[in-house]
């Protein structure tokens, strides 16, 4: 456990790198503080008997002394990540993991390996990995490492050797004793008002990825008429002598407004939608972080109740329960200071978001 | 004199409204029989027509009933400044006289001198020689009232996804209002920016409004072709009906030709038949002789005057088309010109309203 003790000695407000490696935006700390560079590019396809999938090409470029060189080139799947997500959240059950692009989209709009689906996830892979990257703990997971670093048939090998199936199912018991035991009993203030608090922000988060994404559609709508307006004057013009001159002239305003228009709705694509799903899915992960932290308090609880009822065994279980205070300690702590930092990068990214739209329509009524 | 053309539709109660728009109705068709050579000014729509969503498409609409009246006054007032149109007594007692006005319009049997569609069909399809000018400008009319009919759809199209784009935006304020509360730092950010929201949202309302008076310019040329091909199609008649004289006054001549000679240049039934039954007596053929005369005789005055009205139509009718031509240029780009300002006062009051968001979001 000793990714947890560093816990306490970074330095907060590090910005998250934008979904883009072309707008790479000032970082607080500079990038020469940085010393690890992770980007996923080049999707191909693979196509075997039982089926096809897309692998992405994980390119880093590190100068720490625990990477065997500087440069490592791999390719990846989806799957690998699912991998390396779920090893994260085992490793560190109360720090906040980012968000992974979902499995599939339901909605209907995109094909599932359209060009435009595949580049959509190809962007929010990449902002995983960096995300992992600048977390002051999780950039130093070992699984991260292997992850960055290992041939395909390594990654295999290094994936079988997981925490056996028996471990796995006594932690899924273990989760669902403590669901059904209940709310936990003596849950610290911080940590409630933590659970409200993500109540109320994961149903704005919704309301708001809804809603930019009907604004999207309108402006797409819009730009649809728009496109057959303009010409329409220029049909006219050719009837007209005297007034031909000014008609073209609408037809060719009405056609820069067009593009103009298409510029705006690019920008909503590239900036707000992504950055406000991602918060949609990161509140579902902050729900289940608080969660994990109830059920490691949960455990303590249920230990102490059992010492409380068996006075005989008390020797044993002080140590255990000496064991578990520690765990809670951490657990909450660790939680507390990554909480810190998350709320931070989100004020930040939403400010930064909600400002470039604000510049796009800005530039977009100016043009 | 044009200052006393209050509109007596004007604050009518609804049912009397309905009344006067046929009154009106009536002056325009008695104007264009009156004067075919005139191109009448045309009245507003009588049903709704290229309404986007918010627009109702009901007639009692108080909106609709609005932009109507402005309509109705609009007709009126470019009546009333047409050089020949405004001395008429018709139309001055439809100003001026309360009671008893339909009964007098209706007295000068104006309805008798309409042309029947009928005949005008048959014309347009018949003519050998019309005016070329008048195909050219029935070919204009026709491209105009498609082109601008097209126009109109796709604007109302426009206006509603605009009306769209805009109004979603609000939803930011309600929501931005809702999220500050739990927020420290950033909820006076996110509070004011949700105000601007709402103003963008609500700025679609009056912009929207504004373009529909543009619309109801275009559509009143709209309108106006019609009437250019009324004038086109009075042309064709009157065309037609010098053709038809004409050739009328010829075959009569032939007719005359043939029985004063005893040949027969051309097969006709009697002809045959009195070959076979026997030739007329010579004071038979006399008669016929000198009715066809009398006839040939009427039908070359008939047919000089129908030739010095027609060219006298053509000349006064073009007199107005010129006239219409410039008035149709200069309102045309008149209302483009008011167009493109509205466009650019809606860029403005975007250009506010994100520069102020733009200023709360960045203090978030």
């Amino acid at each position: 456990d000793t990714s947890l003790a560093e816990v306490n000695s970074f330095s907060p407000s590090v910005p998250i790198s934008p979904s883009s490696m072309i707008n790479q935006y000032k970082f607080e700390d500079g990038p020469e503080l940085r010393d690890l560079f992770v980007t996923v590019d080049d999707p191909e396809s693979h196509i075997t008997a039982i089926e096809t999938f897309i692998t992405y090409r994980v390119v880093t470029k590190t100068t720490r002394g625990e990477f065997d060189s500087s440069e490592f080139e791999v390719r990846r799947r989806y799957q690998d990540f699912l991998w390396l997500k779920s090893k994260l959240e085992e490793a560190h059950p109360t720090l906040i993991i980012p968000p992974l692009p979902e499995k599939f989209i339901m909605k209907g709009m995109v094909e599932r390996f359209s060009d435009e689906f595949i580049e959509t996830r190809r962007k929010a892979l990449h902002k995983f990995l960096n995300r992992i990257a600048d977390h002051p703990t999780l950039t130093f997971n070992e699984d991260f490492k292997i992850f960055l670093t290992a041939q395909a048939w390594e990654l295999s090998s290094h994936k079988k050797q997981g925490p056996s199936l028996l471990s796995r199912m006594g932690q899924t018991v273990r989760a669902v004793a403590s669901s059904v035991r209940g709310a936990v009993k003596n849950r610290p203030e911080m940590f409630t008002e933590m659970n409200n608090y993500m109540e109320t922000f994961s149903q704005k988060m919704n309301l708001l990825d809804k809603i930019a994404r009907r604004i999207y559609k309108e402006e797409r709508e819009y730009f649809n008429e728009m496109k057959e307006y303009g010409p329409i004057h220029t049909l006219w013009s050719a009837s007209e002598e005297d007034i031909a001159d000014s008609l073209k002239g609408i037809a060719s305003c009405i056609d820069r407004c067009c593009k103009a228009t298409e510029k705006r709705m690019a920008g909503l694509s590239e900036h707000l939608l992504p950055i406000l799903h991602e918060y949609v899915l990161y509140s579902e992960i902050l729900m289940g972080v608080l969660k994990r932290r109830d059920q490691i308090q949960g455990e303590l609880e249920s230990k102490v109740d059992a010492l409380a009822s068996k006075k005989t065994e008390k020797d044993l279980f002080s140590e255990e329960i000496g064991k578990l205070e520690d765990k809670v300690e951490r657990a909450n702590n660790a939680l507390k200071a990554d909480w810190d930092r998350w709320k931070q990068n989100m004020q930040w990214d939403m400010r930064s978001s909600f400002t470039n739209v604000a510049e796009n329509n800005l530039r977009y009524y100016e043009e | 004199r044009a200052v006393e053309s209050q509109s007596e539709g004007q604050c009518a109660p609804v049912d009397s409204l309905w009344r006067r728009y046929s009154e009106f109705e009536l002056l325009r068709n008695y104007l264009s029989v009156t004067y075919p050579h005139i191109v009448v000014p045309p009245l507003p729509e009588k049903r709704a027509d290229f309404v986007w969503h918010k627009l109702s498409a009901d007639n009692m609409d108080p909106d609709f009933v609005e932009r109507r009246r402005i309509g109705l006054e609009n007709f009126l007032l470019r009546v009333a400044s047409h050089p020949v149109l405004c001395q008429d007594k018709i139309f001055y007692a439809f100003l001026t006289q309360e009671g008893g006005w339909k009964e007098m319009v209706n007295e000068t049997g104006f309805q008798l001198k309409a042309d029947s569609r009928l005949k005008a069909l048959n014309a347009t399809f018949r003519v050998k020689n019309p005016d070329k000018r008048f195909t050219e400008l029935k070919h204009y009319s026709d491209e105009l009232q498609s082109v601008i009919s097209h126009l109109l759809r796709v604007r109302a199209r426009v206006a509603d996804r605009l009306y769209g784009v805009y109004k979603v935006h609000g939803n930011y304020g309600r929501v931005f209002s809702e999220w500050s509360a739990i927020e420290k730092e950033m909820g006076d950010g996110l509070q004011s920016a949700g105000h601007h929201m709402d103003v963008y949202a609500a700025s679609i309302d009056d912009i929207l409004e504004e373009e529909e008076h543009y619309a109801d310019q275009l559509k009143e040329y709209l309108f106006y072709a019609e009437a250019l091909r009324a004038v086109c199609r009075k042309h064709e008649l009157m065309q037609y009906d010098l053709e038809m004289a004409a050739q009328d006054l010829t075959s009569k001549k032939q007719q005359c030709e043939e029985l004063a000679t005893g040949t027969v240049r051309t097969f006709s039934l009697k002809g045959m038949t009195s070959k076979l039954f026997g030739q007329e007596t010579p004071e038979q053929r006399e008669a016929k002789i000198k009715v066809l005369e009398e006839q040939i005789q009427e039908g070359e005055e008939q047919l000089k005057s129908k030739n010095l009205e027609g060219r006298d139509f053509v000349k006064s009718a073009w007199a107005d088309i010129e006239r219409f031509k410039e008035q149709k240029n200069h309102d045309l780009k008149e209302a483009l010109i008011s167009y493109a300002v509205m466009q650019i006062s809606m860029c403005k009051k975007g250009i506010q309203v994100w520069t102020n968001a733009k200023e709360c979001f960045s203090k978030m």
